[in-house]
């Protein structure tokens, strides 16, 4: 992927993930409101496309817009190349896919 | 008119390695930075190195590093930066130093061979001169940006050329832009894809001191995030719609 696609794909990813922020914030306070439990969190997320959609487009996203952002990172702290940093970006989006999707997987 | 008061002026000596050395240089009504660091050379150190050349603002080379801000020397009151009687004088951040006050340019220089900021036209000199709508968008875009003189001020102004000195920096960029905004210039595609190479315009982070400190007020900021809006709507597409 060029550096115009992962600027594009950096930037709608944040315009994305802005709003989910917001209303997983807004759903950990209005959760919590009756008590957290794992029943209770599973009675919520159990067979619900709803939110296993919107956590599944959350992780997606998330682990598209974090390496990127990270690449730039290393590129401007370290002495890395660019072979070993597009390698680190592309394990930490790796990482986060298989630990996202695992979760929503699981409480699904 | 001479007044008794006189100013510390710490000055570095040396290449990149080199120590600050103190003048006492007396203060006057009206004096620039460049005055004190000719009075320094003239009349207390002969052996300082620093460039200058026009000392009216036309040519960019008496750019130094006043009181941690980079700025004309030439155009720059004392008045209007002396803090406490002192003023720090040091050559241009993010550039090799040479010695004393002189940097080495090479580096600023190559980031406009590798952004592909050379205008490369499409007629020669049998063809009569292309006309140009000077009310067009995009030539308006273009003479926002011109008249920039090469002085490096924003490239040593910006901090992600200090982080990272493979970046293309905000003079070249902004350069980029007015081609891509020249109806004469025949290379836009290949232009754009130098811009928005590795270490190239993406890499902005838009903090905007290259704005802030441009002597001559453009606002390389603004061209950068001009050719950042071109990656989402593509180049072709921009071109097939004007």
């Amino acid at each position: 992927m060029n550096e115009q696609a992962l600027f594009v794909v950096q930037r709608i990813s944040a315009a994305m993930l802005a709003p989910m922020v917001l209303v997983h914030l807004a759903l950990i306070l209005i959760a919590v409101e009756g008590g957290l439990s794992a029943e209770e969190i599973l009675s919520r997320t159990r067979d619900n496309v709803g939110w296993a959609l919107f956590y599944g487009v959350f992780v997606v996203s998330a682990a598209a817009h974090a390496p990127i952002g990270i690449r730039n990172i290393l590129r401007e702290w370290t002495r890395l190349g660019w072979k070993a940093i597009d390698g680190l970006a592309m394990v930490v989006c790796a990482t986060l896919l298989v630990l996202g999707m695992s979760a929503v997987i699981a409480v699904f | 008119m001479e007044t008794a008061k006189s100013l510390r002026v710490r000055v570095w000596r040396g290449g990149e390695s080199g120590y600050w050395a103190e003048y006492a240089v007396a203060a006057r009504d009206n004096q620039t930075v460049l005055d004190v660091v000719t009075e320094i050379q003239r009349r207390h150190e002969p052996s300082l190195a620093y460039r200058f050349a026009c000392r009216v603002g036309v040519c960019g080379s008496c750019a130094m590093t006043v009181n941690g801000q980079p700025r004309w020397t030439c155009r720059t009151h004392v008045r209007k930066v002396v803090h406490d009687g002192q003023l720090t004088i040091e050559p241009l951040r993010n550039l090799p130093r040479i010695k004393d006050l002189v940097c080495d340019l090479e580096p600023f220089i190559d980031t406009w061979q590798r952004a592909g900021a050379i205008f490369q036209g499409r007629s020669d000199r049998n063809d009569p001169p292309q006309k140009v709508d000077p009310e067009s968008i995009s030539r308006k875009q273009a003479d926002a940006a011109l008249q920039c003189i090469n002085c490096g001020v924003c490239y040593s102004a910006c901090d992600v050329v200090y982080w990272n000195r493979r970046y293309l920096g905000p003079a070249a960029l902004n350069r980029v832009w007015t081609l891509l905004n020249d109806e004469r210039h025949s290379e836009h595609q290949g232009t754009f894809n130098k811009a928005f190479s590795r270490d190239g315009c993406s890499s902005c982070h838009s903090h905007g001191n290259c704005a802030r400190f441009c002597p001559v007020e453009l606002s390389p900021a603004s061209s950068i995030a001009g050719l950042k809006k071109m990656a989402f709507r593509g180049y072709k597409a921009r071109l097939a719609h004007e």
